[in-house]
């Protein structure tokens, strides 16, 4: 094969696959030229950016809609034949389009439609720093649709750090604040310490695999862990299957960073709190799905080859790597579940609190992920379902966790504060607003009938079908007592922050503040409505989610 | 479409508006349309909706009263479940909009929605955020109806926990001074057998496999609708007995002829040593005796009922209490027989512990009320007992008699206490907002000053007290008896209960109601009962004596209905031998399956 007929090859590869499945990436590039076009031209200063970026993120939705609609088994509405591939390697490899993919996407996009008017009603960015301020958030957001997409430790690394770089300073975008200063400072060097140790651990990996491409390396994975005469775990002292672990474990490293897990969890509280409540919602949703897409994408790219049949020893090998997978994130995700109820008990600052309600969280949503990985060898059935479950807490977890951080900013913008003291007696002057809070942070608990309970619900279900089939039996039995447990600590301090709102009385210095006018309101429905309908009527969302499992075929 | 959507129910409506018409209106009253000054207003839309459900469900429970009987209504005497609604919900998980009513949920619903109208009428002296305060009560209704109906597994978990949020509101704004502690303490030990409820939901549900069943027993669940004619059943049972892999379900109904095959699937699985079924009864019974609640997990009831405002500890005591009880006998027994049979022993321990401790701790209270809420485990004991002895085989004869008699006897206590206690908080209550005080060492001489009232009181406290004639006593009797042939030490220990009740109760009407002249703080507010109070206690006196002296008024519901469940189980346990299924030996899944080393 001459260079011609490559380059012919990788040129019709590129504009007749990739880049048609890859519009949606591209939309949110424009609208982030267009962005910064409009700062930049005299002629186009009038125009607001946060209309320019909602205007080019309402493209992306459409598309990334079309896209989800169009694969083969989507549900309602009908299409008569699928538009889009189920499955398709773009870009010779780098990324992958699927159902999961299709879905995350679907969610970012739908996400920053939310997300844009948000900020524009909550006054977090004000005008001057719009552009900047929508040009991180978008580059942010395409960083993280790849990284829900990758299929090559290259592109891995390259959309983590994507989507991290512009968090650094979106967390720095109150300027002049101290506190604000200091957290992106914070995150900074925390994120620049877990990627350095994440690149390590590729190196290690594509070092001994000779592969950065995950089926390649899932393939070479199983022959050399298949075919090593001791079991896995006595091996992972010597060789080269000590050195994949190692590699393994940094790159896992540099993922619970993303997803903010214990033990790499420490600037999440931070951040948060010295951060605005718009960017802190920023990053507990969006980046939370990203960083859980990511993991489940990594964790079956490398644990699990489709398609053709793979020999008898290849087979247990990779039975072996999925092993170990669950074991890291199961326990990763019980420590993380617990600790994060257990010290959001004690916080003041309601930012700080839903910080630890967000790692909280993400220990949920490993469960998930464990119990998908304990399912993908022996019940597949079973494994698009816990795909499912995640997927469809992730789609709940937009609506609450943002509902939560909107309500945060609503009520900064009426109190002047972000302590939970100073919530005291909030009913008497915003009964609404309450109304909203109780409905968001009974979901975030995951009681009936509010959407956090079917996530819960999803995932708990999942555990307990990995449980009567898995052989990590007793690990899925320790992360249903361990979920368990946590939901009820959870109640303390969601309840706690209801209790301050309605028991409590006003403080006598309170400013007479005007009940919510209708914008804010507005928001808090648009936000707060989906928790309830989602919490009753969830098999349109479940539908979806469940073609998302699908892409575990 | 399936089929099965479009074939006639005629229940749907009335019975989703029973349930449903609280929580419709409570929303509607939560929108701004109402001024929340317009307070006698929202009081009064409140009472009518009660009275609209409470009319509803009798017009459902005793059509003769309306004159013709139509398809929706209850057919008294009838054993099965009638009123059948279903409605796809969730077809990714098969869960169903499914409810129904037999002779043992029937009754239980116009309890609730009865005691619901005169609560209603007790939240009166409320004068605080009167508007969300009835918010709060309709959501409560709409919850506790829910679980009485529900035939779906989850749909009954959302109804169970729906009332949570409102019962903690209700007590921890219009509570007593430790209201905020007793409020969090009720949530949490709720919550927490709640969740364990939800784990042995999702081991039953996924071990559960409708293929297993014959299409009788399908027809019968209401799996497949009863109301499809011939051929439109046997397509409907041909698609699931077709089906490849396993169909999982939530129907209670299904879940329970499941649970009493012969080799019933949740007997066969085993988990540490334990037989699934066995660890499912344990934790459902776990999340239902803390609603009973019967001794060591009783410690809320006490505080949740002291500082709860008198409407709530009637609905409390009324209703609340009541849901474990069902759920022992409509959820643990049927699905979990073998595990039922051998942990009688537990069920009838725990119930006698409570009898007993509930009943010394009633006697050494020097709080009014909390007298009343110690004596409210004293009787939901004989719930427990009555329902434990129904595992028991009569010698090796397996009969089912006396079994029954315990179960209708527990029945009838439920309701008997539903009434009773509901009464005796709301005397409490009375007389707690004349003095503001509940100290049973201050009282005394309240008949010379409220003469109507106290006659009313002391009726209610005898039928607490189980004085033959009034209501408490049959239920009693009836347990005490039964439990004769499950354990003559309990039995005993159950007849000698009855004094420890007379103690407390004779001295409590003796310290407060007796004696010569009240000499308490503000003895000058001991004003007669009004009107209002009135129209509340007399039904319930009147229900009272009713039932005290016609309880066939009652067991012509219950009775079919229980006698039919036990009599399922009675021959379920001669045909296994007495002796509950064993599971099959196996630990973890064999490497081989998982081709994990």
């Amino acid at each position: 094969m001459d260079l011609g007929s490559l380059l012919t090859g990788a040129i019709s590869d590129t504009l007749d696959v990739s880049l048609p499945l890859f519009r949606v990436e591209l939309t949110l590039a424009a609208t982030i030229v267009l962005v910064l076009l409009c700062r930049m031209l005299p002629v186009l200063r009038w125009l607001d950016s946060g209309l320019v970026a909602l205007g080019g993120v309402a493209f992306a939705l459409w598309y990334a809609w079309c896209d989800l609609r169009g694969l083969p088994g989507a549900p309602w509405p009908a299409v008569a034949a699928a538009a889009v591939p189920a499955s398709r390697e773009l870009f010779g490899g780098l990324l992958i389009f699927d159902p999961l993919t299709a879905f995350i996407r679907f969610l970012l996009a739908g996400f920053l439609v939310l997300y844009i008017p948000f900020t524009k009603i909550s006054g977090i960015p004000d005008r001057e720093d719009g552009a900047d301020f929508y040009t991180l958030v978008l580059g942010a957001s395409l960083g993280m649709c790849l990284m829900a997409s990758s299929n090559h430790l290259l592109m891995l690394f390259m959309a983590v750090e994507m989507a991290s770089v512009p968090s650094y300073a979106l967390v720095g975008i109150l300027k002049g604040r101290k506190a604000s200063s200091e957290a992106a400072l914070k995150y900074v060097v925390y994120g620049a310490g877990a990627a350095g140790v994440m690149l390590y651990g590729i190196s290690l990996l594509a070092g001994v695999l000779g592969t950065c491409h995950f089926p390649s390396m899932a393939a070479e994975l199983g022959s050399i862990v298949g075919e090593s005469p001791e079991s896995f775990y006595a091996a992972a002292s010597t060789g080269p299957i000590m050195v994949l672990a190692l590699g393994s474990l940094m790159l896992a490293a540099g993922l619970a960073f993303k997803l903010s897990a214990v033990p790499f969890h420490f600037w999440c509280p931070d951040v948060l709190e010295g951060a605005a409540a718009e960017v802190g919602g920023f990053l507990s949703v969006a980046s939370k799905a990203a960083a859980v897409a990511l993991a489940l994408r990594v964790a079956f790219g490398l644990g699990w080859l489709g398609g053709e049949e793979i020999a008898g020893a290849s087979a247990l090998g990779l039975a072996d790597v999925r092993h170990f997978a669950v074991y890291l994130i199961g326990l990763m995700a019980a420590v993380t579940c617990t600790l994060g109820n257990l010290a959001a008990y004690g916080q003041t600052n309601m930012k700080r609190l839903l910080a630890y309600s967000t790692i909280a969280h993400a220990g949920y949503l490993l469960m998930g992920v464990a119990a998908a990985v304990a399912l993908r060898g022996v019940d597949p059935e079973g494994c698009r379902r816990a795909v499912a479950a995640i997927a469809f807490y992730l789609g709940t977890y937009v609506f609450m966790n943002l509902g939560a951080f909107a309500l945060v900013a609503v009520l900064r913008n009426q109190l002047r504060s972000e302590e939970i003291a100073a919530y005291a007696g909030l009913v008497r002057t915003s009964p609404g607003l309450v109304v909203a809070a109780a409905a968001v942070l009974v979901s975030l608990i995951g009681l009936p009938p509010l959407a956090g309970f079917v996530s819960k619900f999803l995932v708990f279900a999942s555990i307990v079908e990995a449980i009567s089939v898995a052989a990590e039996r007793p690990l899925m039995l320790v992360l249903l007592v361990v979920g368990g447990i946590n939901t009820v600590i959870s109640l303390f301090y969601y309840l706690r922050v209801l209790k301050v709102m309605t028991f409590d009385p006003p403080p006598e210095d309170r400013i007479a503040t005007p009940s919510t006018v209708w914008l804010p309101g507005a928001l808090i429905t648009a936000l707060v409505v989906p928790v309830v309908v989602l919490g009753v009527f969830w098999s349109g969302l479940y539908a979806y989610a469940q073609l998302a499992g699908t892409f575990a075929s | 479409m399936s089929p099965a959507d479009t074939i006639a129910q005629p229940a749907l409506w009335p019975l989703s508006l029973i349930v449903f018409l609280p929580a419709l209106v409570a929303a509607v009253m939560a929108l701004p349309v109402i001024p929340k000054a317009r307070e006698e207003l929202i009081r009064w839309i409140t009472l009518a909706t009660t009275v609209t459900v409470f009319v509803l469900s009798l017009w459902m429970a005793w059509p003769t009263l309306f004159g013709a009987v139509g398809p929706a209504q209850f057919t008294v005497g009838e054993a099965g479940m009638q009123a059948v609604v279903k409605r796809p919900w969730i077809p990714a998980f098969n869960i169903d909009y499914l409810l129904g009513v037999d002779g043992i949920s029937m009754p239980l619903v116009v309890l609730t929605t009865f005691l619901s109208v005169l609560a209603c009428g007790a939240s009166w002296p409320i004068t605080k955020h009167v508007k969300a305060y009835h918010v709060l009560f309709l959501l409560l209704e709409t919850g506790m109806l829910g679980v009485f109906v529900s035939l779906d597994f989850f749909l009954f978990y959302v109804f169970w926990e729906v009332m949570l949020l409102p019962m903690y509101f209700l007590i921890g704004i219009w509570g007593g001074p430790r209201r905020e502690y007793a409020a969090i303490k009720f949530f949490l030990y709720t919550l927490f057998g709640s969740v364990l409820m939800l784990l042995a939901i999702l081991m039953l549900y996924f071990t559960s496999d409708l293929r297993s069943l014959s299409p009788e027993q399908l027809v019968a669940s209401h799996v497949v609708s009863p109301a499809l004619d011939a051929a439109g059943q046997a397509d409907a049972v041909a698609v699931i007995r077709s089906a490849k892999g396993p169909i999982h379900t939530f129907n209670l109904l299904a879940l329970a002829q499941l649970g009493q095959l012969p080799n019933s699937p949740f007997a066969a699985v085993n988990l540490w040593g334990m037989s699934l079924e066995t660890w499912a009864f344990l934790l459902l019974l776990i999340g239902f005796v803390i609603k009973v609640p019967v001794v060591p997990v009783h410690t809320w009831l006490p505080d949740a009922h002291v500082e709860a405002p008198t409407p709530i500890s009637m609905i409390l005591a009324g209703v609340l209490l009541k849901l474990g009880g069902y759920g022992i006998l409509r959820i643990c027994y049927p699905i979990c027989p073998g595990a039922g049979l051998s942990l009688a022993w537990l069920v009838c321990g725990l119930g006698v512990v409570s009898m007993v401790y509930g009943a010394f701790a009633a006697l050494a209270q020097k709080d009014f009320k909390r007298m009343v809420a110690y004596s409210s485990v004293s009787h939901m004991g004989y719930v427990m007992l009555g329902l434990g002895v129904w595992s028991a085989t009569a010698g090796n004869e397996f009969r089912w008699d006396a079994w029954a008699q315990g179960v209708n006897g527990a029945m009838f206590q439920m309701l008997a206490h539903g009434i009773s206690s509901a009464g005796m908080f709301f005397m409490v209550g009375v007389l707690y907002d004349r003095v503001h005080h509940r100290n049973l060492e201050e009282f005394g001489g309240i008949f010379n000053r409220m003469p109507v009232y106290s006659g009313l009181a002391v009726a209610l406290f005898f039928a607490g007290l189980g004085l033959p004639g009034l209501c408490g006593f049959i239920g009693e009797v009836l347990v005490t008896l039964s439990s004769w042939n499950y354990s003559r030490v309990l039995a005993v220990i159950s007849a000698f209960t009855v004094i420890l009740t007379a103690a407390y109760i004779l001295w409590a009407i003796q310290r407060v109601y007796l004696g010569g002249e009240y000499k308490g703080p503000h003895g000058d507010h001991l004003t007669p009962i009004t009107g209002r109070e009135l129209a509340i206690a007399t039904p319930l006196v009147f229900l009272a004596i009713l039932f005290g002296v016609a309880p066939q008024l009652i067991f012509n519901y219950v009775t079919p209905s229980v006698n039919r469940q036990v009599e399922t189980l009675a021959d379920w346990t001669r045909d296994i031998g007495g002796k509950p299924p064993q599971p099959v030996a196996g630990g973890p899944v064999p490497a081989e399956v998982t081709g994990v080393r």
